[in-house]
């Protein structure tokens, strides 16, 4: 018993040293000064830290713009969704009404349809609608998600019909009883997908990258890759900017992963 | 009952004029995009549009660089799906081991990259597989094997790209199948070691056949997503070299985006299409079978 | 919630604040950095008018100004490559510019007429570009060559000496992925590439198949080495130690040789204009790159945004600009200012610049630029033979122009 110990916790350390390798470099070398991450003989560890990269990033490069529409952008779309999904998932689940099973069964197709198939006609659409290079250009098309609906369904799906029907009884009209007795009931789900609708906002890049031309307007992940593209040298400037990107998520993660992580769980169960 | 359903309107219309108008239009106006000529000249005049019905699916199938980018995806969904896969089994075991102690935390370690930005990371990754400075070549050195142009190297750029992606989405399903693990009833394990089983037997006898359905959910959906691979060719090698790294997303999105093709380039999105519909409609047949 | 529709809000009033008219310009790259130091004297003459600058690196540039046409959402003016404005002016972005006051005949006749599409002007030109021959003078000297070979022939001759007498590992770089130096040596052989209305492409004329004969005979015959850009670790460093001894590069580059070349190189390189076909020609043809200043149609301060390309153009504000990024003058009259009249390796440029011609002035040059050097890159590896390889990029290049055809068809229809 002791040799398995030994051996399964030496491959769990040494799992945890790749999985974290890459992260803990990215971290290092940000506080490197410029150069220092391709010296010879290796640096590591920066011999002086410094907080160079990061003046650079925010006063020159003005990276606290992007900071600033990742985050307006990931908070409204995550409010707006939570409500919009929060209401039609439990409609699909606690409403009785002609066409219910049907309508959310054609919903679901929409989760085998890449996202890339109406870019181009979105983008064509958002051109006429003067929302190109807009903040709501970003949000619109994500203020609800099928896989959003289905979670909140199917965690609804677990609510005593019983104690809606008591609310009824009793005179509530029907938006009282969504707000007054559901979602209360609803809150570890909507903590889930109020974490992951917003980290998924924040780590988005394709449509962010298609919808948005100024660079006072991109969020991180675009504002770092026209940024890596332009200074392709500068390592550990890069660096810097790719934490600014996720300490965000990465945080939010460890402070809330009770929840994420059980999320997962319950999207992976068929319905 | 007529109030449910009059509430029940109420309560999708939001969800579901957002998800029609943005969602759902957008994909049947690329259809309909894919089967004209939509393009720069067309931006410019909108009379300058044809109606080519097939065309541009057969100039799709009969550019070369199409079925590079096609190939190049369908290498990166079937190689890196499985070892993306196989590598979370592994996490999972050695997680879920009976003498592991700290398990929340080496939950959380492995799951931390799953959560980090792509393009922040692949960045990272850029970096990491420099030729010269880069980390891994450095190790590669101090240990005296022959060094590799990771992301240069027609030969080695995909599966670089194949091993950032296994190390970015390990945590994932690593998650799923801890859970899969923990619903194996722990008398099949008992009978089986009463029966004189050992670890390896077990594994084979119990584990596996029991997180059959899982395994195969899980690898299936891992590669249908891998099809759409797209930001990290973007950011860590721009397609090259020699288009080796470039996706059909990719292509998709220097078609449309870079040279305004967009009824080519839709073309290509509903390839796409296709290819993820029938894959997904296997692995519901699969699975059908399973039970 | 109300906060953050506030600062929504906020975020996009906050431009309206100035009382002026305000004119936004995109600048590119290096100059656009440069041009907030130009704005203050023009804001000074014309205190009515406001000039923002948004600085757009080079990379993206392109996509960026197309996206922001798709997507009405252009500045007022902006600089732009002057190969873009066939396409600018084929999506009807950018407004004709005949009623600037401009002195056309300072202008190298060359760059001037790449801004001229169908008759009509649309671009003003800003600063220029033209490859020229940047070589080893210590080394070229040595086989008989301390001015650079003038003609084709002397080309050959001298890079074989090179060869024979192991003075240098090549003779020249030649990249394989960058179109430039093929186009170049195309244009000197007399090329147009496309057919009179750019309907289709030219690639089988006898003078591109000449030019791209000797292009490959150059690898070949291991005079250039069969590398593409991304392959040359460090182009100072092995100009320097002699892995090859000429280069076809352009202005910015003379800076960067002062700057990077290890030390002990001061004097042992120079420039010189692109080498004639034959003796017929004085030297060879450049092509007549830069960047020019535009005015997008959707503006709503035309004539402020003109005002400010006037400006711009003004011989003093060349002299200027170029004394800031060193970028070469549009304008003749720049040329005269002792920084640049006194720098050795600019009277290359200046001669090279009376003779350049504009690439074809079709949408669609980009892609069939891209094509044009894959092509060239697959003769030169042997995955195609020169006749195969040329008729393959008329093909796809003929499918390339296709709808440009039917365009063209439907104009004169109506």
């Amino acid at each position: 018993m002791k040799r398995d110990s030994i051996i399964v916790h030496t491959l769990l350390i040494l799992g945890s040293v790749l999985a974290l390798f890459p992260l803990f470099w990215m971290v290092s070398a940000s506080f490197m000064t410029r150069g220092e991450s391709t010296t010879f003989p290796p640096h590591l560890i920066p011999h002086i830290p410094t907080l160079d990269q990061y003046r650079e990033l925010f006063i020159r490069l003005k990276i606290g713009r992007a900071f600033f529409s990742s985050t307006v952008i990931s908070v409204v779309t995550t409010l707006f969704s939570l409500l919009f999904n929060s209401m039609a998932g439990y409609a699909f689940a606690k409403l009785r009404f002609g066409g219910r099973e049907r309508m959310f069964g054609l919903l679901l197709t929409a989760l085998i349809i890449p996202a890339q198939v109406g870019m181009l006609p979105l983008f064509l659409m958002m051109k006429s609608l003067h929302l190109v290079n807009t903040y709501w250009g970003v949000i619109i098309p994500s203020l609800a998600s099928v896989f959003g609906i289905f979670l909140i369904r199917q965690f609804m799906l677990s609510i005593p019909q019983e104690l809606l029907e008591a609310a009824r009884i009793d005179g509530a009209g029907e938006l009282r009883i969504y707000w007054s007795v559901v979602m209360p009931l609803a809150r570890p789900i909507l903590a889930t997908l109020a974490i992951f609708t917003f980290m998924t906002t924040w780590n988005d890049f394709m449509w962010p990258l298609i919808i948005l031309s100024s660079d006072a307007r991109y969020t991180l992940p675009v504002s770092i890759a026209s940024l890596s593209a332009e200074h392709a040298v500068d390592v550990e400037l890069m660096m810097a900017g790719s934490v600014v990107t996720v300490l965000p998520v990465l945080l939010l993660f460890l402070f809330l992963q009770r929840y994420y992580i059980a999320g997962l769980m319950v999207g992976s169960v068929k319905g | 009952m007529k109030s449910e359903a009059r509430a029940a309107a109420f309560f999708l219309t939001p969800a579901m004029v957002v998800l029609i108008v943005f969602f759902f239009v957008p994909v049947i106006a690329g259809f309909a995009l894919s089967v004209t000529d939509f393009d720069l000249y067309s931006i410019g005049d909108i009379h300058n549009l044809r109606f080519v019905a097939l065309r541009n699916y057969a100039a799709v199938v009969q550019n070369d660089v199409f079925w590079t980018a096609f190939f190049n995806t369908l290498y990166f969904s079937i190689v890196g799906g499985p070892l993306t896969v196989a590598a979370s089994l592994a996490a999972a075991l050695l997680v879920n081991a009976k003498v592991a102690r700290w398990k929340a935390i080496f939950r959380t370690i492995y799951f931390a990259p799953v959560v980090t930005t792509l393009v922040a990371v692949a960045i990272v990754f850029r970096f990491l597989y420099h030729p010269r400075f880069g980390v891994f070549n450095r190790m590669l050195d101090a240990a005296g094997l022959p060094q590799v142009d990771w992301l240069g190297d027609p030969r080695f750029a995909m599966p670089a790209i194949v091993l950032f992606a296994v190390w970015k989405n390990f945590g994932y399903n690593m998650i799923i199948f801890i859970a899969g693990l923990q619903s194996i009833p722990e008398e099949l394990y008992e009978a089986a070691r009463i029966d004189g089983a050992g670890e390896w037997r077990q594994f084979r006898h119990i584990t596996l056949p029991m997180l059959g359905p899982t395994f195969l959910f899980v690898g299936v959906v891992t590669a249908i997503g891998y099809l759409q691979l797209f930001a990290e060719p973007y950011v860590m090698t721009r397609g090259g070299p020699v288009n080796k790294t470039l996706s059909a997303v990719m292509l998709m999105y220097q078609q449309g985006f870079k040279w305004w093709r967009m009824g080519y380039a839709a073309a290509i999105a509903f390839l796409l299409f296709l290819v993820i519909g029938a894959a997904t409609m296997l692995q519901m047949r699969l699975q059908e079978r399973r039970r | 919630m109300r906060w953050l529709l506030v600062c929504l809000l906020l975020s996009s009033c906050a431009e309206r604040r100035d009382a002026r008219e305000t004119v936004e310009f995109w600048g590119l790259g290096r100059e656009g950095e440069v041009l907030t130091e130009l704005i203050p004297e023009f804001e000074r003459r014309n205190p009515t008018i406001h000039v923002i600058v948004q600085q757009i690196p080079f990379i993206a540039a392109h996509e960026k100004l197309l996206t922001a046409h798709v997507g009405n959402a252009t500045p007022d003016a902006a600089q732009m490559g002057n190969t873009w404005i066939p396409e600018m002016v084929a999506l009807h972005a950018v407004d004709e510019l005949s009623a600037l006051h401009i002195d056309k005949s300072d202008y190298f006749p060359g760059i001037w007429d790449t801004n001229v599409v169908e008759g009509k002007l649309y671009g003003i030109p800003w600063y220029v570009d033209t490859r020229v021959l940047f070589y080893r003078k210590d080394i070229l000297a040595s086989v008989g060559y301390p001015n650079a070979p003038r003609t084709w022939a002397e080309w050959l001759d001298c890079m074989s000496k090179l060869q024979r007498e192991k003075k240098s590992r090549f003779g020249i770089l030649l990249p394989t992925n960058e179109p430039e130096q093929l186009v170049s040596l195309a244009m000197t052989a007399g090329a147009h590439f496309l057919n009179a209305d750019g309907t289709r492409g030219a690639f089988r004329d006898p003078h591109f198949v000449d030019a791209f004969n000797f292009y490959n005979d150059l690898f070949r015959r291991g005079y250039a080495p069969k590398v593409s850009n991304i392959q040359v670790a460090n182009l100072y460093q092995q100009f320097a130690q002699a892995d090859f001894v000429m280069c076809i590069t352009g202005p910015w580059q003379v800076g960067e040789f002062k700057h990077r070349l290890p030390p002990g190189m001061e004097g042992k390189w120079g420039t010189a204009p692109l080498p004639a076909r034959d003796a017929s020609q004085p030297i060879g043809v450049g092509m007549a790159g830069g960047s020019s200043l535009v005015v997008f149609k959707t503006s709503k301060h035309k004539e402020a945004a003109r005002k400010f390309i006037e400006f711009l153009s003004e011989t003093e504000q060349q002299v200027r600009f170029s004394e800031l990024t060193g970028d070469l003058p549009a304008r003749r009259s720049a040329w005269k200012v002792p920084a640049l009249a006194s720098d050795p390796y600019l009277p290359a440029f200046l001669e090279q610049l009376e003779r350049v011609q504009p690439l074809p002035q079709v949408p669609e040059w980009e892609e069939i630029a891209t094509a044009l050097y894959q092509h060239g890159e697959a003769a030169v590896k042997g995955t195609m033979t020169a006749s195969q390889a040329l008729a393959d990029l008329d093909q796809q290049t003929d499918r390339l122009l296709e709808k440009r055809r039917w365009v063209l068809a439907q104009r004169r229809k109506s």
